[in-house]
């Protein structure tokens, strides 16, 4: 049996379907436009001109990577090493682009090109709850949806980081914006935090980060985030079991 | 264009070419083929494992006070990160850390 909700997703054309999936991704615009603001106001300060802010947006488009890359390029970080922190970032989207498979496999490889590209946190989140809830879409209602999702979630961004960049170059350099880069990366983390193991990855994470400063700027990182993801992974499996013996 | 704009514009470049190939990587080359269990075990934490290593050593010795452990940045630290478990909403946690920041160090001015 269908739910009303799913037969009125069943009966959307893929217009009506890009239209749903923008509506949906309304409210990340509140999130995405300080968000990018804040990567123009730091760029700027960090000394990129507007064409190398868009060029971060417009080509890499992912926000956490993007604050990285810019922080170890003011920090005069070894090109190596800002490019394999800012990707281990985003490692994580291979997650997202391996459990999309079962639902977008079947579309062109165009398509799937293009979806790649606009696979962010936001549009991989709403689209793989919106497919979960409605198997029965067809092929160009769950692209048509994707679209919409991605339209909403992308243009503010690319809009708001270049603001930010016009607004960092009017903002006085006493302001301590140097703090505003930690201040976020640890109100990104915050919420991450749900499981002792996320706990436990973090703290390993931070007193390796803090122990390791000791070696060239940049590499305390490289050394501590293996050691962090292997620790999530330890802890979690360790839970597990703990959890099969209790039952 | 300086040595510094060049490897800005290389660090775009080529962190654009791997995080397009990070997100291709399954939809388009792999397929069908599940991912390990591990590794999917691993990528869960790249988040909590990259950025408080980034962000650590920033707010022990921030660059501002040239390494100098500075008390107003790390109370405005501590606020961020209560505010981020307390809510779960990042926005709050970025305003309140910032209004702690700006606050103290307007205070102590």
């Amino acid at each position: 049996m269908l739910t009303p909700d799913q037969r009125r997703a069943l009966a959307r054309s893929p217009a009506q379907c890009l239209r749903h999936g923008f509506v949906q991704s309304l409210p990340f615009i509140l999130v995405l436009v300080p968000f990018g603001l804040l990567f123009g106001v730091l760029s700027a300060e960090a000394g990129l001109d507007l064409a190398q802010v868009m060029g971060f947006s417009v080509l890499v488009l992912a926000g956490a990577s993007q604050f990285t890359a810019v922080q170890l390029l003011t920090d005069h970080a070894p090109t190596v090493i800002i490019l394999l922190s800012a990707l281990a970032v985003n490692l994580r989207m291979a997650m997202y682009s391996a459990s999309l498979v079962p639902w977008l496999g079947d579309a062109t490889p165009r398509q799937r090109g293009l979806v790649a590209y606009l696979l962010i946190d936001q549009t991989y989140a709403l689209s793989i709850q919106h497919f979960e809830n409605n198997p029965r879409l067809r092929m160009d209602q769950r692209l048509a949806y994707f679209a919409g999702t991605a339209i909403c979630a992308c243009v503010p961004w690319l809009i708001a980081s270049a603001l930010g960049f016009q607004l960092g170059r009017a903002i006085p350099e006493s302001w301590a914006l140097d703090f505003a880069l930690p201040i976020t990366f640890l109100a990104m983390v915050a919420p991450m935090l749900r499981s002792p193991a996320h706990i436990a990855a973090a703290g390993v994470s931070i007193i390796a980060a803090l122990v390791f400063t000791v070696l060239p700027s940049g590499l305390g990182i490289l050394l501590a985030a293996p050691l962090a993801m292997a620790t999530g992974a330890i802890v979690e499996k360790r839970m597990e079991r703990l959890k099969g013996e209790l039952k | 264009m300086s040595g510094f704009d060049l490897k800005i514009w290389f660090v775009i470049l080529v962190l654009g070419i791997g995080t397009y190939l990070i997100r291709w990587s399954f939809l388009g080359a792999i397929g069908n083929r599940a991912i390990p269990e591990w590794a999917a075990r691993a990528l869960r934490y790249t988040p909590v494992a990259v950025l408080p290593a980034i962000a650590a050593p920033l707010v022990v010795w921030p660059a501002a006070t040239e390494g100098q452990t500075d008390p107003v940045r790390l109370t405005a630290a501590a606020v961020t990160l209560g505010v981020g478990l307390l809510t779960r909403n990042t926005l709050l946690a970025i305003v309140a850390g910032l209004i702690t920041l700006f606050g103290m160090l307007y205070l102590s001015a």
